[in-house]
This record gives structure tokens, C-alpha cells and sequence, in this order.
């Protein structure tokens, strides 16, 4: 089998001059490809890889193993932030992979609007990754008085506390803990829009992940807020300000900050993400 | 990467790290970027990277912790 190749970013002009000295996902060293006829002005940035490990099928099995996998995110990144320190970058999607130099110029050339309007929304711009955690039991109607009739949505429990059958008092105090942890459901979905409103005014545009995973992320309670905002470089600082006074009008939230990112979030839909 | 947010914004979260977090370069990486389909010459384009490599990640936090019990993250009660 050949070599492949895989493409890490798109980026204007001749494409940083720093990028010779990178190595890509198995260690290439990584180049550009400029585009010519209507992909003119675009510069793909690539790595020769080879087939061996990723053609369809071996890259399918590295994908599921984790230490091939963060090494392989890890060096995908890194050429990404390299190019995009140097000048306006849409990233590619890992594991894009071509057969040859001619089809990355043909797909340069072919999605050269694309490619353009990509470029011109996320220009001088960098994505902010913003996380919010919040413990369920905080807050301070959540951690009021051991009776169950405590907060507001407890009256039905408080009603009828004279029944001392054990199963129904089972059952009010089961209901008890449900409308509590409702509670502190909606109190934290309110807190997760009051940051997201504070943020999204000072950026471009903002994007919600889904949550973490708990054991993944190694955090406890709820992460309320996984966002990523684009934000215009000179306003980076203002963000980031923005951020911590955020966590000090809201102290039973724990906000976490991220960045500057290439502009991974914010580039997606361009191709038309498969329906 | 290294982080341009002035270090009393890092302090509001667990911490500052040297390296990336590898759960968040996933949500970018994997996640994120342009997609090409239809003109990826392998069939890299079908395959549900999210999916794929979040296999990897869960069998190997199992290796790791295989006695306790998950907790309801916030997500599945979220409709968003």
C-alpha cells in the first residue's frame, strides 16, 4: 500500500514558516500544499502517513486505543495551534485523510468558498472554553432544615406529616428528596443561563458541549456548562475578566477556563455536517 | 497551548494546567473542525469519531475503577 495523506488545517497564504519543523500523527514531518486555480490563496497543511496504520481499517482499530489515540490527538492539535498562532485557521476534523498531494489541491479548489467563508467568520477570533460545576446539594434552600416541609415545593409532605405509617413516610420522604433535587435542578440550570447570558454578550458566537463525563473530566456534582465562545482576539482579556467576576457574583458556581483554541467549535457546519 | 487568561480567571477552576486536558482537546478534535464528506478518499468520513474513541475512554476508566458506581451526570436529566 502507499502513503496517505493527512490534512490538519487550511489556512491563508504560504502557511507558516514554522510548520517545517513540526511533526504530525506518526511523526511526519508536516508541509503544505498550496492550492492552485480555485483554490488559490488557500494552504492546506499536511503530513505524509502511512497506510499501515492509516488506511480504513488499522486507523478504526488505533481509534479505539486510548494511549494511540491521545498521542494522535495531541500531535493533531499541535500542528493546529502552531499554524493557527501564525495567521486565521480552519481546522480540519481528525482523521481526514487523502489519498494524495492532488486530491487535497482538488478539495482546495473545489471548496475554496467554503473554505474562504470559514476563514472570514472565525478571522482574528479564538475560541474560549468555559466549563461551570455546581454541587446539587448546595445552595441555601437545599441545605435548610432536616423536616421535608422545609422548602417551597414540600407542602403536600408537611400536610399529612402526622401519619405515622413507616411506608408512607417512606414515600413523603422520597418525594421530599426528589422535589429538592428538582430544585436544585432549576437552580442550577438558571445559574448555567445566567453565565452563558454574560458570556455570549462579549462573543461572536457561543456553542454548548455536552457535558463531561464525571470520571473522564475527574469532577464531582454537575458540570452545568461545557461552552466554547468565539471571541475576538483584543477582547480576550475582557472575557477572561468576565469569567471571574462571573465566579464571584455566583460563588456556589465553580467556573473552570480554557484557551486560546484554534476555532475547532466554529467551523463545522461549513461543509454541511451529514444529516 | 499556553493560556493568555489572566491567572485570577484559572484560579476560579481546579486548577491550571501545563497540558491541555485531554477531555477537552476530544470535544475539540474529535468534535470539531470542518468535516469534509463525500470527498474523503477512505471512509473515515463515515465513522462516528465521537463514538469510536469514547470506547477507548470508557474501557479504559473501567480498567481503573471498576468498583464504583456511576453518578448521574447533569447531562441525562438535561433536555438541552
Amino acid at each position: 500500500m502507499n502513503d496517505l495523506v493527512w490534512i490538519y488545517a487550511v489556512t491563508t497564504g504560504p502557511g507558516p514558516p514554522e510548520a517545517a519543523g513540526l511533526s504530525g500523527v506518526a511523526a511526519e514531518p508536516v508541509r503544505a500544499v498550496e492550492g492552485e486555480g480555485g483554490g488559490e490563496g488557500l494552504t492546506a497543511v499536511v503530513g505524509t502517513v502511512p497506510a499501515a496504520d492509516f488506511a480504513e481499517d488499522p486507523l478504526k482499530d488505533h481509534l479505539e486505543d486510548l494511549r494511540w489515540l491521545e498521542a494522535a490527538a495531541r500531535a493533531h492539535h499541535e500542528v493546529i495551534d502552531t499554524v493557527f498562532r501564525h495567521g486565521d485557521t480552519v481546522p480540519l476534523q481528525f482523521a481526514t485523510v487523502y489519498r494524495d498531494d492532488d486530491s487535497v489541491r482538488a478539495v482546495l479548489r473545489e471548496r475554496s468558498a467554503d473554505f474562504t467563508g470559514a476563514l472570514a467568520r472565525v478571522h482574528g477570533q479564538e475560541e474560549w472554553g468555559v466549563k461551570a460545576y455546581m454541587d446539587p446539594g448546595g445552595g441555601p434552600e437545599a441545605s435548610g432544615g432536616p423536616a421535608p416541609s422545609g422548602g417551597p415545593g414540600g407542602g403536600a409532605a408537611g400536610a399529612s406529616g402526622a401519619d405515622s405509617r413507616p411506608g408512607t413516610a417512606y414515600l413523603l420522604r422520597r418525594r421530599a428528596q426528589r422535589d429538592d433535587r428538582e430544585q436544585a435542578f432549576q437552580r442550577a440550570r438558571g445559574r448555567a443561563e445566567d453565565v452563558r447570558g454574560v458570556l455570549e454578550s462579549l462573543a461572536t458566537r457561543g456553542v454548548a458541549h455536552p457535558p463531561q463525563d464525571p470520571k473522564l473530566a475527574a469532577y464531582q456534582g454537575w458540570m452545568i456548562l461545557n461552552d466554547s465562545f468565539l471571541v475576538e482576539r483584543d477582547r480576550a482579556e475582557e472575557f477572561a475578566a468576565a469569567v471571574t467576576s462571573c465566579a464571584e457574583d455566583f460563588p456556589e458556581v465553580e467556573l473552570e477556563l480554557s484557551g486560546p483554541w484554534p476555532p475547532y467549535s466554529f467551523v463545522g457546519e461549513v461543509e454541511g455536517r451529514r444529516a | 497551548m499556553t493560556s493568555r487568561a489572566p491567572s485570577s480567571a484559572a484560579a476560579a477552576g481546579p486548577g491550571p494546567e501545563r497540558q491541555v486536558a485531554l477531555v477537552d482537546l476530544l470535544d475539540r478534535v474529535l468534535a470539531g473542525g470542518v468535516v469534509i464528506s463525500g470527498e474523503v478518499v477512505l471512509g473515515i468520513a463515515d465513522v462516528d469519531l465521537v463514538r469510536i474513541s469514547l470506547r477507548a475512554l470508557v474501557a479504559s476508566i473501567r480498567a481503573v475503577q471498576e468498583d464504583e458506581p456511576a453518578s448521574a451526570p447533569f447531562a441525562e436529566t438535561d433536555p438541552r
